[in-house]
């Protein structure tokens, strides 16, 4: 902070200099707007000074790797090593992905990351009337545990991480990770990588449900609580802020949303009697990196500055461990465009420096085909190579948040950090996140931001290259998507029904029905039966099945 | 005239509802009457709300990649109920699929990056179709 005087003096040479320099300028030249904001709404100033930050300690802005974390959350960041590079990957049967695995291994990525078709996303078997046309299309179809054994053929899980997009059924994919790694001999304490298993976010945002919130809320506490005692190194959470701005929330609600969420989980653990120290070190969240550079990396600091407060003063926690938010960063898939597809290579870069001057520990840059298809080789390849131009050519890695100290990213953290703190008051007058989703507030505020951008779109107010501006005729796409394999269906099916019939039924069912009784008794643990279970090879969607009849299924009232 | 009657359907287990709302809400303030079924739905319960709300226009969002099993299954159910409105597909479809998608029944394939305005005149022209 500096002294009164030098900010005055400061002052009045801002004044100055708008009386004399701007003013005539702008009599010569006027703006090319009235005013100026972030893609979230937020004002900015033609130009910041330490006016702007005059209030701000450095206390609050600090060191890396020391409270309040705002720069980074450890003391050397990518000096030390760059963030991992992962990108998702799922698409076909086990073995389909597991090749796609082994490439993007080769081609210099450090971490894994599976992504689901929406039978296993939603906890239906492949041959459930409901997966029909669905099984490996938009990910890899999973339903027992010879399918994650093709997934991971030849994969150290103590070696690479992985992280799985699985929510609603993510204890049973868990379940499937223990189970695969117990039978290869691994230390479960060996084992690094994550489940996103972020249900609130689904009621909000992605839409991916099965059971109503309070057991749902039930098993993301089982997971957290299985993790601490048997995984410690495993993130048993991803706190996930994508999926709320994918639906069309602003940088600030999804900030405010995800932090809203977190207060639930912790809740939710902390009353069951377990310590926040004992699992907050192990929450790991998920961002979105936006077109808005300067806003997003405003967006991640202050993200951590709030986390690490909320943690501290709200839930009493001591640990250091606890109030450090590490987070994964995946670039906007809402941003890409289906015209001018290289285009989509530019944006991608641009979102990944941002995710990378704000401190992200894992990265995912999307393909350029991303807007119409799942993404090919070549479309992924270029993304990791956009990462490794980014690691290794640009030396924006050499320093621990270069934009800290920027008057005008300091003067948008702190804008940020109090929208949101403002968001989470009102959640908390309104009963609590739960309430507030019960209630529909969050899925109505995305759906009004949703409104807004494709209005503000349509009349080129929020301008996107190649489709409301510099637009070119239709031409055929340059690019070679990836074509879904027409055999998929055929092969899952039959592994499926290959699985069913070696295992020993009895056991299966015997299991299921302790499943079922330990499901009605709200203290126990459901992660060591349902590790059972996909031993003895009960499939994905039996598991849920027994658990729907006895929780009933989510509802969401239709409203836009 | 009475205004025209649509209703918004979302089929299969996507739950990618960004862009049907914002249709939907499009549709509502161009003065249609919009029906928005919710997620998750079924083609059978699509065409039976199709068929007990009179609509003129169905239009389904899909973007999960199922729609070339989805949609004809949808068109040949509409055929079965003898239901005459117009059936209108959106999300994100590959181009190569457009004219499968018509020749299954769609009277209309509107893809992602549509505005809204320019989606509400494709409604209005299916739902002048109806029947034909």
């Amino acid at each position: 902070m500096l002294d009164p005087d030098e900010i005055d003096r400061i002052r009045a040479e801002r004044e100055a200099w708008e009386a004399q320099e701007l003013r005539a300028f702008l009599a010569r030249q006027p703006e090319s707007q009235p005013e100026y904001r972030t893609v979230s709404g937020l004002p900015v100033k033609r130009v910041y000074t330490p006016e702007d930050v005059a209030g701000t300690p450095f206390e609050a802005i600090g060191l890396p790797g020391r409270w309040p974390f705002t720069r980074g959350p450890y003391p050397t960041m990518y000096r030390g090593r760059p963030w991992t590079m992962r990108q998702i990957a799922g698409y076909g049967t086990g073995e389909d992905t597991n090749q796609r695995f082994r490439y993007l291994i080769a081609q210099g990525q450090t971490g894994l990351s599976v992504d689901f078709d929406m039978p296993t996303l939603m906890g239906y078997d492949s041959d459930d009337p409901r997966a029909l046309g669905e099984v490996g299309r938009e990910g890899v179809a999973i339903d027992t545990l010879d399918d994650m054994e093709a997934l991971f053929a030849g994969v150290d899980l103590e070696q690479i991480s992985v992280s799985m997009t699985i929510n609603p059924t993510a204890w049973i994919l868990l379940a499937m990770y223990v189970a695969l790694a117990q039978s290869r001999g691994n230390d479960l304490n060996r084992l690094s990588g994550t489940v996103q298993a972020d249900i609130l976010k689904e009621y909000m945002a992605q839409k991916e449900w099965i059971f109503p919130i309070r057991p749902s809320m039930r098993l993301m506490r089982d997971m957290i609580v299985y993790c601490a005692d048997h995984m410690a190194r495993y993130n048993p959470i991803n706190i996930s802020g994508y999926h709320i701005s994918e639906a069309g929330a602003t940088a600030v609600q999804e900030v405010a949303f995800t932090m809203a969420n977190a207060i639930a989980y912790v809740e939710e653990v902390t009353r069951s009697g377990v310590a926040v120290d004992r699992f907050a070190p192990r929450l790991a969240f998920y961002f979105v990196a936006q077109a808005d550079f300067f806003e997003e990396v405003a967006k991640f600091r202050a993200a951590r500055r709030v986390w690490a407060r909320l943690v501290k003063d709200r839930f009493g926690a001591a640990r250091a461990e606890s109030m450090r938010l590490r987070f994964h960063c995946q670039t906007a898939a809402a941003t890409l465009t289906k015209a001018q597809p290289m285009n989509n290579i530019v944006r991608t870069a641009l979102q990944a420096l941002s995710a990378v001057l704000g401190g992200a520990q894992s990265l995912h840059t999307n393909g350029l085909d991303e807007a119409y298809a799942i993404p090919s080789e070549l479309a992924m390849k270029i993304a990791l190579r956009t990462q490794q131009i980014i690691a290794d050519e640009t030396r924006v890695t050499s320093v621990i948040d270069p934009l800290g100290g920027s008057w005008y990213v300091e003067s948008l953290t702190n804008e940020i950090e109090a929208a949101v703190l403002d968001i989470l008051r009102k959640v908390d007058e309104m009963g609590g996140t739960i309430a507030a989703i019960e209630d529909g507030w969050f899925q109505r505020e995305i759906a009004e931001s949703a409104y807004a951008t494709a209005r503000r779109r349509a009349s080129g107010e929020l301008p996107v290259i190649g489709v409301n501006k510099h637009v070119e005729p239709a031409a055929p796409s340059p690019v070679e998507i990836h074509r879904v394999d027409t055999e998929v269906e055929g092969r899952q099916l039959a592994r499926l029904k290959a699985a069913r019939a070696g295992r020993d039924e009895d056991r299966v069912r015997a299991l299921l029905d302790r499943l079922g009784a330990e499901a009605r008794d709200p203290a126990r643990n459901l992660l060591p039966v349902t590790i059972e279970l996909v031993r003895h090879r009960a499939s994905l969607g039996e598991i849920v099945n027994r658990l729907r009849n006895i929780w009933g299924s989510y509802v969401e009232r239709p409203m836009f | 005239m009475p205004p025209i009657r649509v209703l918004v359907a979302k089929v299969g287990l996507d739950g990618h509802d960004r862009g049907v709302k914002i249709v939907a809400r499009a549709l509502r303030d161009a003065g249609m009457d919009v029906i928005y079924t919710g997620l998750h739905r079924t083609p059978e319960e699509v065409v039976a709300a199709a068929v007990q709300e009179d609509v003129d226009v169905i239009g389904v969002s899909l973007l999960s990649g199922a729609h070339m099993t989805l949609i004809p299954k949808i068109a040949a159910l509409m055929r079965a109920a003898a239901s005459d409105a117009a059936l209108v597909v959106g999300g994100v479809i590959p181009d190569e699929d457009v004219a499968a998608l018509r020749a299954a029944g769609a009277v209309d394939v509107v893809l992602q990056d549509a505005p809204p305005d320019e989606v509400v005149r494709r409604v209005r022209a299916a739902a002048a179709g109806r029947g034909q």
